[in-house]
């Protein structure tokens, strides 16, 4: 009985070591994502193409990790990331394109 | 020596690449090409008619805005763009120093490419360096105060032709070509262009907007808009045009958008100055 308690405090221990390391790791991993999609939507101003959406997606990113939803906080990140690099596409597709649209 | 030698051939070969790549720039062809395809896409619509936008496209809507010219909304920013014009600055001069003809009926002749810095100068920057020049600090370029003022402006300017200038100058027949690059380059996440709404889809309806068609569209400027519910500089209009197409809109009076009323104002060199305007 007695190495069966032990197993179990031991069995806590390691699971709030765990879930620790996994809190730690989710707000490295969002400052990751959100120094991507931040790094994104640099390229996109320089390229004087930022979307609304993108802005929206970072901001959005930035409150969830003020309030330690770093689940929310990634995935905003990421979508920030998306957008930014969608619009720099646009930018950069649209130096050749734009012809295609003018009046002869 | 060395050092001015690598200097002076840096420049050499700045000037000569940009004079390359201005090189197959035809302002006046677009400008005629723009114009036809206009007049071909609304064969009953008189040319000059071009200059009151959506009116000129839509029976009802011109109906309704014949009946509202009788007390037009723009009225009032019309009587305080007098007054603010007329009032002397802190040093006694006044805007009527700043431009030709004392200010009165040049609306037409801007943009105007300013050979000095090399960049294209708007009637609404002009008002702010005239400011500055004299002391007083700049006023917001979506304001009230200068839609006023434009609005004066434009109305003393009333009937005349547009008649921008593209000097002889590389770097004026770039500063058009980047206009009309910004102009048909798609952007924002609806993947629009201006070009998407007035070269396109002029007389569609977007929502309850009958779209302008893009010649003529910045005679009319400044305009009120019943959507905003007051007047609204060229500065705004551009703004907004972006930020509705889900784009984060560009500084007002940005090389950008000088650079796009200087070729929108090119293209409709000949039609009348009809502004202030007014637009639902």
């Amino acid at each position: 009985m007695r190495n069966v308690s032990k197993a179990l405090w031991s069995l806590v221990s390691l699971l709030s070591i765990g879930n620790a390391a996994l809190a730690a790791s989710s707000e490295a991993d969002f400052r990751a994502a959100y120094a991507a999609a931040d790094a994104a939507e640099h390229e996109a101003g320089r390229l004087r193409n930022q979307w609304i959406a993108t802005e929206a997606a970072l901001a959005e990113a930035k409150k969830a990790a003020d309030n330690r939803d770093f689940d929310r906080a990634i995935s905003a990140a990421k979508e920030a990331e998306a957008l930014a690099k969608v619009s720099i596409f646009q930018a950069t597709s649209e130096k050749a394109a734009w012809k295609h649209l003018e009046i002869h | 020596m060395r050092f001015w030698l690598i200097t002076l051939a840096v420049l050499a070969l700045s000037i000569a690449h940009r004079a390359g790549a201005a090189e197959g720039i035809d302002p006046a062809t677009d400008a005629r090409a723009f114009r036809e395809y206009f007049v071909r896409k609304f064969p009953n619509v008189k040319l000059d008619d071009f200059a009151n936008g959506p009116y000129a496209l839509n029976e009802d809507m011109r109906r309704q805005w014949e009946e509202k010219e009788q007390f037009p909304p723009y009225e009032f920013s019309l009587e305080t763009g007098k007054e603010l014009f007329g009032t002397p600055f802190a040093n006694g001069k006044s805007y009527a120093d700043c431009f030709p003809e004392q200010g009165i009926g040049i609306r037409q002749n801007y943009p105007q490419f300013d050979e000095k810095s090399g960049k294209v100068i708007t009637l609404e920057l002009a008002l702010n360096l005239c400011r500055e020049a004299n002391g007083e600090k700049a006023i917001s370029y979506t304001g009230d105060d200068m839609a006023a003022l434009t609005a004066y402006m434009a109305f003393t300017s009333r009937g005349k032709p547009f008649d921008i200038k593209i000097p002889d100058d590389p770097r004026a027949r770039e500063a058009y070509e980047d206009g009309k690059r910004y102009f048909y380059t798609r952007r924002g996440q609806l993947n629009f262009s201006c070009a998407t709404c007035h070269v396109q889809n002029p007389g569609e309806r977007l929502r309850a907007e009958v779209l302008a068609p893009a010649l003529g569209i910045l005679n009319a400027m400044p305009i009120y808009r019943s959507e905003w519910g007051n007047m609204g500089t060229i500065s705004r209009r551009f703004i907004t045009c972006n930020s509705q197409v889900r784009g984060v809109p560009l500084e007002a009076q940005s090389d950008e958008y000088r650079d796009l009323e200087y070729f929108l104002s090119y293209v409709s060199n000949g039609l009348p100055i009809s502004g202030p305007g007014s637009r639902p």
